[in-house]
């Protein structure tokens, strides 16, 4: 391996010669051997981006070469890990170096001490193909983690395997060719491993917030993209879908963004238990924390090591969910280092690939058949951060051409506290058509119509709102008036939806429905009433309307609702 | 290693290029002697060719004469306990008369990133006796929260109230303060000491003063040194911090003078492409570390130009701090003080920090509901001068009543005026009674009949 020289150092760029690696390799700058990637190759120079901050570093000192690019550590224990952008766990980062993140130091991404106990579920004399799972290990207590064949082994017929206590450097089957197979695969960040094939969206990610799974629902391997400006609410979402969807494991990477979210991040996922087995959401997580403070070069990596674990465990047969907060970071990262390089800079500064780069990103999502036969999915969320809350700008125009998902937060709603504030006339869910049967046949064969009615009256709603600014409310017709109401109650009763209050933070499919179900035939009855004759301001101030506001905050919902909607009842009833 | 060199081919704004060196690291301190006097600077490129430096204390009166002297080393501030009533300038240099810092420690600037996993959640409610913040914008310890302002508006009478005022419940334990000033007048910068002066504040404080007059490039390090300190004071020392620096406009006007002069490719509107960066290395440096007992709160101050919350500056801040108070031009005209306009303004801790065992069960509550009819109001305000308060409806007129009462009763404070959080929930409650009970659909019932004062009175038998 060649060992070359530092010719040139600025921020986290540096140029070196006397190098053969390859583009993207993993090379170590100075004497302290930092971690570095090869992104540039001109003539006899090597350019090159430093994951840790690189003062100090001087013309003259060594480069060594390690022969291979940035590889992500997969095998049992990445559960519950935090980790840095390049897969590094902060925990022991901490153990070895303190509470300041110091440089230089090299830890891997999973235990490589600890035993796991493995237990085959193929035999001797079984030909196995790549990706293939050979035998399982109880990572979590609900989580079995599968053994797979590397996907870039060729497989072939088992000749040992054994079972029992090993550690992931341990051989647990041995192939007729004498290849080994261990509990640790190393892959290439930047690569995508590879599926059978690719299936089409038709189940649904539920997430427990009724303006996504009621209005604009992801699917599982679907990919959507969150923009809005500061404060309208992204990283509560994302960490609200970290919470909720139903999904058996969570990414979530902390792409350049606060330090003190990651706290309240693994503050509380190990206490807060997943509503769908009971046991804390930490141990179906695994966290990228790599803030805004930390070496960017380590931010541009952090997507893509995300990326890599989700697609593991996807191979698995799992269902995962990535989220990224945030996109623009990372996008950022590349500009920043790009401008270091004095590539061509495109639009807004950011370099020409921006596109092609996102493009990548967002199609390693997907729900596929998986090498070891069976389904698994990979679902992404991008927070988007659009300077000055402008949706023209290049990141977010690149990622809206990719995503299928779009959940535009709208600034005028978070000074009005709500919450989630996506913007209802402007979202969109390019899988609406695909999942309108699974609402069907698993929640109710009314849910795509009043889907629909609900809608329709929001955007009529808009169109009133404008005649309202020019003439006040007042000199509305009655129904019109009346679609103002009954736009306000899906608005506030139903659209709204604290992400921090005990019960509402989540709501079962079958409760969103109720609650549209209960506007909707306020709805009929008011229009009903308005037919007889009955003024619009009496049929305003029935007691059960502003009963329903409340319904949602209620647990055990059911016997409130049915009184509720009896007294309603009876108060159109008495109206004369 | 100490060898100085006199190849200083260019000298070009804040940059100097020197060739002919021994390798010398990135990043190193660099000084620059021209005769007697000695200025700093810091490696922003190296290379076998040459090695471009800024100068903190500008370029003035360098020539190609000059002598360079590379350190080997980083930039470092001497700290030790002594430095605690101490006046400096911008590049940490005695400004007050006094001897130098003799240091029990020194510390690179740079400042190394706190590991995520090492942070404690920071959740200890502060009490600064300003509703808008305590009732609706909610700070607590470890916060980082700026004040977007605009010129000639009273953001520094608030910062300063709020560094008078603030304390936690449990006591009044007070916070030691580190004040960087960063191109700000000289009156300005004579206010900020006379209050600290006046208060008793300046025996617990650092002050870092680099005035407009001064250098525009030492600005560049002045937070640096600023938060060096305030770590050194919160994780050495056990203090709590609250660490204020105004302007951080002027800090990224500095910036932005340094990219334009390498010639770099910029970014938004002539600021460098890296500037959310280097702002979240200064940002970043608030929070509470596991196990330790000290903290650090920022409050840094900006000005937006133009009064544009879309311009560069604030807005990456906004990306990156914990929330934002945003004082208002039109409150402000309204005679409205402290003119901290809530619907933009943002406390992204809040949440850990209300609620029951920290301020209140109805906190929550009570802040989502005067937000939600206070904006609904300023809205209508713009329908009523349209179409005539007459043609609204009875609801809308309540609203509207609302948001008047709400500024001149919630919003509206004394600048002594020290509110307790519980005061600030019951001027809250007050407005809300003005509305009917139905209309406080953001309200648990349980609430309801606990503290509205219709119901209070009950409640308070039981
Ligand atoms: N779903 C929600 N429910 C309640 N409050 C929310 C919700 N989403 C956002 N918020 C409020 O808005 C603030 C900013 O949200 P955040 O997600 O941090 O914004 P962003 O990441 O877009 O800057 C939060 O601190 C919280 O107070
Ligand atoms: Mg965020």
């Amino acid at each position: 391996m060649e060992v070359g020289k530092v010719k040139r150092v600025a921020g986290p760029v540096v140029q070196a010669v006397g190098l053969k690696a390859s583009m993207y390799d993993l090379v170590l700058v100075g004497e302290e051997g930092l971690m570095s990637e090869v992104i540039g190759i001109s003539g006899n120079k090597h350019v090159i981006q430093v994951y840790e901050d690189t003062s100090g570093v001087k013309p003259g000192e060594p480069v060594k070469e390690t022969g291979a690019p940035l590889v992500a550590q997969l095998g049992p224990g990445i559960l519950t890990s935090i980790y840095d952008g390049i897969q590094r766990p902060l925990t022991i980062l901490a153990e070895k170096s303190g509470d300041f993140i110091s440089r230089g130091l090299f830890v891997d991404g999973i235990d490589h001490k600890k035993k796991w106990e493995f237990k085959p579920i193929v035999k001797k004399g079984d030909v196995v193909k790549p990706g293939q799972a050979i035998g399982e290990v109880q990572e979590q207590l609900l989580i079995k983690h599968k053994i797979m064949v590397p996907p870039r082994m060729k497989g072939g017929a088992i000749k040992e395997i054994y079972s029992g206590n090993f550690n992931v450097d341990e051989t647990v089957a041995v192939l007729e060719d004498g290849t080994k197979i261990t509990m640790v695969q190393k892959w290439p960040v930047r690569q995508a491993r590879p599926v059978t094939r690719k299936m089409p969206p038709t189940i649904p990610l539920r997430t427990g917030q009724r303006v996504i799974d009621g209005f604009f629902s992801l699917a599982k391997g679907g990919t959507a993209a969150i923009p809005g400006g500061f404060g309208t609410g992204k990283t509560v979402m994302q960490q609200t879908l970290s919470k909720w969807a139903d999904v058996d494991a969570v990414i979530y990477v902390g792409c350049g963004e606060r330090g003190n979210e990651m706290a309240d991040l693994l503050h509380e996922f190990p206490e807060l238990v997943d509503p769908r087995t009971n046991r804390p959401l930490m141990e179906r997580s695994i966290v990228y924390a790599n803030t805004s403070n930390m070496p960017v070069a380590a931010r541009e990596a952090s997507i893509y090591t995300g990326m890599t674990t989700a697609e593991y465990y996807r191979d698995m047969g799992y269902d995962c969910m990535m989220t990224a907060d945030s996109t623009s970071r990372w996008a950022e990262a590349m500009r920043e280092l790009a401008s270091r390089l004095e590539e061509m800079p495109g639009e807004e500064g950011y370099p020409a690939y921006l596109g092609a780069r996102l493009a990548d990103f967002y199609e390693r999502a997907g729900r596929a058949e998986v090498l070891n036969g069976g389904f698994g999915s990979v679902s992404v969320v991008g927070a988007v951060s659009p300077p000055g809350g402008d949706f023209t700008e290049p990141v977010t125009q690149n990622t809206l051409r990719m995503v299928k998902v779009f959940w535009a937060l709208d600034s005028r709603l978070t000074q009005r506290r709500h919450f989630p504030s996506i913007n209802w006339l402007d979202s969109y869910s390019l899988y609406d058509k695909d999942l309108e049967p699974w609402f069907t046949e698993n929640v109710n064969a009314d849910w795509n119509k009043n889907k629909k009615r609900a809608m329709a009256i929001l955007q009529e709603n808009a169109e009133l709102e404008e005649i309202v600014m020019l003439v006040g409310s007042d000199a509305l017709p009655e129904d019109q008036q009346m679609t103002l109401e009954v736009a306000r109650m899906i608005i506030n009763f139903w659209l709204a939806q604290s992400a921090f209050h005990p019960v509402d933070a989540s709501c079962p499919y079958k409760k969103q429905f109720d609650l549209l179900q209960s506007i909707l035939a306020y709805r009929d009855y008011s229009f009903e009433a308005l037919k007889k004759g009955i003024p619009v301001d009496i049929i305003k101030n029935t007691p059960s309307k502003d009963a329903l506001a409340k319904i949602r905050l209620v647990e055990d919902y059911e016997p409130d609702l049915k009184r509720v909607m009896a007294q309603m009842d009876s108060e159109f009833k008495a109206m004369k | 290693m100490t060898k100085e060199y006199k190849t200083i081919v260019e000298i070009s704004g804040p940059l100097i290029f020197v060739e002919k060196t021994e390798p010398v690291g990135f990043n190193e301190l660099v000084e620059i002697r021209t005769g007697d006097e000695i200025k700093r600077g810091q490696v922003l490129d190296t290379s076998d060719e040459i090695v471009v430096v800024q100068v903190f204390e500008g370029t003035g009166g360098l020539s190609k004469a000059s002598a360079v002297k590379f350190t080997g080393d980083v930039i470092k501030m001497p700290l030790s306990p002594g430095i605690i009533g101490r006046v400096l300038s911008g590049s940490g240099r005695p400004r007050d008369g006094g001897p130098p810092i003799v240091p029990e420690v020194e510390r690179d600037i740079i400042g190394a990133a706190i590991n995520p996993a090492s942070r404690e959640k920071p959740r200890a409610f502060i009490q600064t006796g300003i509703s808008t913040i305590d009732g609706t914008n909610t700070l607590v310890r470890g916060q980082k929260l700026p004040i977007f302002s605009g010129s000639g508006l009273p953001h520094n009478d608030v910062a300063l109230q709020i560094a008078r005022q603030a304390k936690t419940l449990e006591g009044a334990e007070s916070f030691a303060v580190v004040f960087c000033a960063m191109g700000i007048t000289n009156e300005e910068a004579q206010h900020f000491m006379a209050d600290f002066e006046r208060t008793g504040a300046l025996e617990r404080a650092v002050i870092f003063l680099n005035l407009a007059d001064d250098p525009a490039v030492e600005r560049i390090l002045t937070p640096r040194l600023g938060l060096t300190t305030a770590e050194y004071l919160a994780f050495d020392l056990d203090m709590h911090v609250l660490i204020i620096y105004t302007d951080m406009t002027n800090y990224c006007e500095s910036l932005r003078q340094m990219g334009a002069a390498r010639e770099e490719v910029p970014g938004r509107r002539g600021y460098p492409g890296y500037m959310y960066t280097d702002l979240a290395i200064q940002y970043e440096r608030a929070g509470i570390i596991r196990g330790k007992k000290g903290s650090i709160t920022q409050f840094p101050i900006l000005t937006m130009p133009g009064d544009d919350i879309t311009h560069p500056i604030p807005d990456l801040s906004g990306y990156i701090t914990e929330g934002q108070l945003i004082v208002s031009r039109e409150l402000h005209r309204k005679g409205i003080y402290p003119p901290i306009d809530i619907r933009p303004s943002l406390s992204r801790l809040m949440n850990s920090g209300i609620g029951a065992g920290h301020t209140r069960e109805d906190h929550r509550a009570v802040s989502d509901q005067l937000y939600a009819y206070y904006a609904e109001g300023c809205d209508l305000r713009g329908l009523a001068a349209i179409v005539g308060k007459e043609a609204l409806s009875e609801r809308d007129k309540l609203i509207l009543e609302f948001a008047d009462l709400f500024e001149r009763r919630f919003v509206n404070q004394g600048r002594d005026e020290d509110r307790t959080i519980f005061e600030t929930l019951q001027i809250g409650w007050d407005l809300l009674a003005n509305l009917p009970e139905a209309m406080l659909t953001r309200v648990d019932d349980k609430y309801i009949q606990k503290y509205h004062p219709k119901h209070a009175g009950s409640a308070k038998k039981e």
